[in-house]
């Protein structure tokens, strides 16, 4: 399968690896959800996870990042094993997550939701700080006072980004960063990520839209009732229609 | 009643109020941060009552036993909940009761061992000792004030780490997502810790304040723990600024209550819990 072949050619870049999966298992009860997933990203890498409604993309990201327990399988960050977590290791080697569904701490006002995480990087790198939040987002600085529960839904997926840059990530997993969101806001999150790819920072993006996905990113991986179908070059995507409809098509 | 009386009243309310506070502050971020009814709570502040008469015993001074104490008390708080506490979030509160409760009576039975079933004094340290005379005949003991003075200061500082602190907003986090929290990189068992044994030190710390002018007393914990959940109820579950206000509350009530209407009481603590639910079930304040 020439799937396979591009899977290999990509995989074996040379960039460090920042998160590595094999052979990941993971069930919810007696559901066996992912089935032996391999995954893989590297520094600077930009890749974009795909699969239609339920086929465990979410699942893998979490799974990834301890949240939830894998059964079976490996999961490394940086070269460490860290199957299974502690949550909170994965995230200080420099993996940023911005989970489905936003999670804001609408207790807390905007500016101690962004001030609350933040921390140099694993390098100790700090170029991501309180201010180049604001001047990133403008909307969030008018709204600095506010508590994070009054935010529109945009405002609040501008606020999760802003907080996950505000640990000063090498790694950010934006999962379905655009859902639920006026066209306009939407084209303001893709203005964004498309900032952060830039900044150097390796992204791992689901989004139901492969169209933006595809262009934003280097690499795709197709995710079907919890195994990887193909995993290559976002081009070999985009140019493939025949991919799409029998993968993502609605 | 004179003023002098009333002056007198005044200040006993302040002080009881506030002295429960310290207790009640930290049983209402232990049951809203993380969950947890804890009736062993009460116990702390017996804990601490008891190791300022032994301590004190032991130094001659209650001021250096206080020094001793609360990072005894915190170091005790710390232990308890990585053996015990951290493996109750996950359970219901039902299986919550029957544990902390079977922790009463093991405190009770330790205490026996260990000190005894006897009543026991503290004394005033030398320095508080002086009263301040407010007419002829009546005048007001330094200590009592010193009390409520250094509840308000620790009521200041918790605001202080709960509103203005990185700390503060970590713990406000954690008690709305777990998971984000983490995923942010921060260790949530490690801040609930911090917060239990925070709760257990502020208790102690009550326990040895009291001393010198309550008894020291088996069982005393008891009701001190079941006023202090009346005050986290009234003052909004999780809210440190609604038990402050609670605790004052029920600081005037029982005070007043006992001065006014002698043969009720008991009932005016109670009477005041009734008409704050009807105004506002969820508290005065709200989580947050
Ligand atoms: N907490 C859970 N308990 C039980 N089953 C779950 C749970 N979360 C997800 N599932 C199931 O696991 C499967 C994979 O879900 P997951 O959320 O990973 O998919 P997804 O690809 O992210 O979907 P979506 O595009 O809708 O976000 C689905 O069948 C879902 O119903
Ligand atoms: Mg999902």
């Amino acid at each position: 399968m020439s799937e396979t072949a591009s899977r290999n050619a990509v995989s074996s870049s040379a960039a460090e690896t920042l998160l590595e999966a094999r052979g990941l298992h993971t069930y919810y009860g007696s559901s066996h959800i992912l089935h032996g997933v391999d995954f893989r990203i590297g520094k600077g890498e930009t890749l974009g996870l795909m699969g239609r409604n339920g086929m465990g993309k979410t699942t893998l990201i979490r799974s990834m990042l301890g949240l939830v327990k894998p059964r079976g399988g490996e999961v490394r960050v940086r070269g460490h094993a860290m199957t299974g977590g502690p949550t909170h290791r994965i995230a200080r080697r420099g993996v940023a997550y911005v989970p489905e569904g936003r999670g804001i701490f609408p207790n807390l006002s905007v500016r101690e939701n962004l001030l609350m995480a933040a921390r140099p990087g694993v390098d100790g790198q700090c170029n991501w700080d309180y201010d180049r939040v604001m001047h990133t987002f403008p909307r969030l600085a008018e709204r600095i006072g506010h508590g994070g529960g009054q935010l529109s839904g945009g405002e609040q997926q501008m606020l999760t980004i802003g907080r996950a840059l505000m640990t000063n990530p090498d790694l950010l997993i934006l999962d379905e960063a655009t859902e639920g969101l006026a066209p306009l806001i939407v084209r303001e999150i893709w203005r964004v990520i498309r900032e952060i790819r830039d900044s150097g920072i390796a992204t791992v993006i689901v989004d139901k839209n492969h169209a933006a996905v595809t262009s934003v990113t280097d690499r795709s991986m197709i995710l079907v009732k919890g195994q990887v179908v193909f995993d290559g070059a976002s081009e070999a995507v985009r140019n493939n229609p025949e991919l799409i409809q029998r993968h993502l098509g609605v | 009643m004179d003023l002098v009386t009333f002056l007198i009243q005044i200040l006993n309310a302040l002080q009881y109020g506030l002295l429960l506070f310290l207790v009640a502050s930290g049983l209402t971020l232990v049951f809203g941060i993380m969950g947890i009814i804890n009736l062993a709570h009460g116990s702390f502040y017996m804990v601490g009552a008891y190791m300022a008469f032994v301590l004190t015993g032991m130094t001659g001074n209650l001021m250096l036993t206080i020094a001793l104490g609360i990072p005894l008390a915190f170091a005790f708080g710390a232990l308890l909940e990585w053996l015990l506490f951290a493996h109750l979030y996950k359970r219901d509160h039902l299986e919550q009761v029957l544990l902390t409760y079977g922790l009463i009576l093991i405190f009770e039975e330790l205490r026996s061992l260990a000190v005894g079933d006897d009543v026991h004094g503290v004394a005033v340290p030398a320095l508080f000792s002086a009263s301040i005379p407010l007419s002829d005949t009546l005048s007001y003991p330094v200590y009592r004030i010193v009390i409520s003075v250094v509840c308000l200061l620790l009521a200041g500082g918790l605001w202080w780490l709960m509103k203005r602190t990185r700390l503060g907003m970590m713990i406000r986090a954690g008690s709305h997502d777990r998971d984000m929290v983490q995923s942010l990189g921060i260790d949530i068992n490690l801040l609930y810790r911090t917060v239990f044994a925070l709760g257990v030190a502020l208790a102690a710390l009550a326990g040895m304040l009291a001393a010198p002018i309550s008894s020291v007393y088996p069982g005393m914990g008891g009701s001190v723990l079941i006023i202090s959940f009346v005050i986290v109820v009234i003052g909004g579950i999780g809210s440190v600024w609604g038990a402050l206000v609670a605790a004052l509350l029920i600081g005037f009530a029982d005070t007043f209550g006992k001065v006014l209407l002698p043969e009720f009481a008991g009932l005016a603590v109670y009477l005041v819990m009734a008409a704050v639910l009807l105004w506002r079930p969820e508290g005065i304040f709200k989580k947050g």
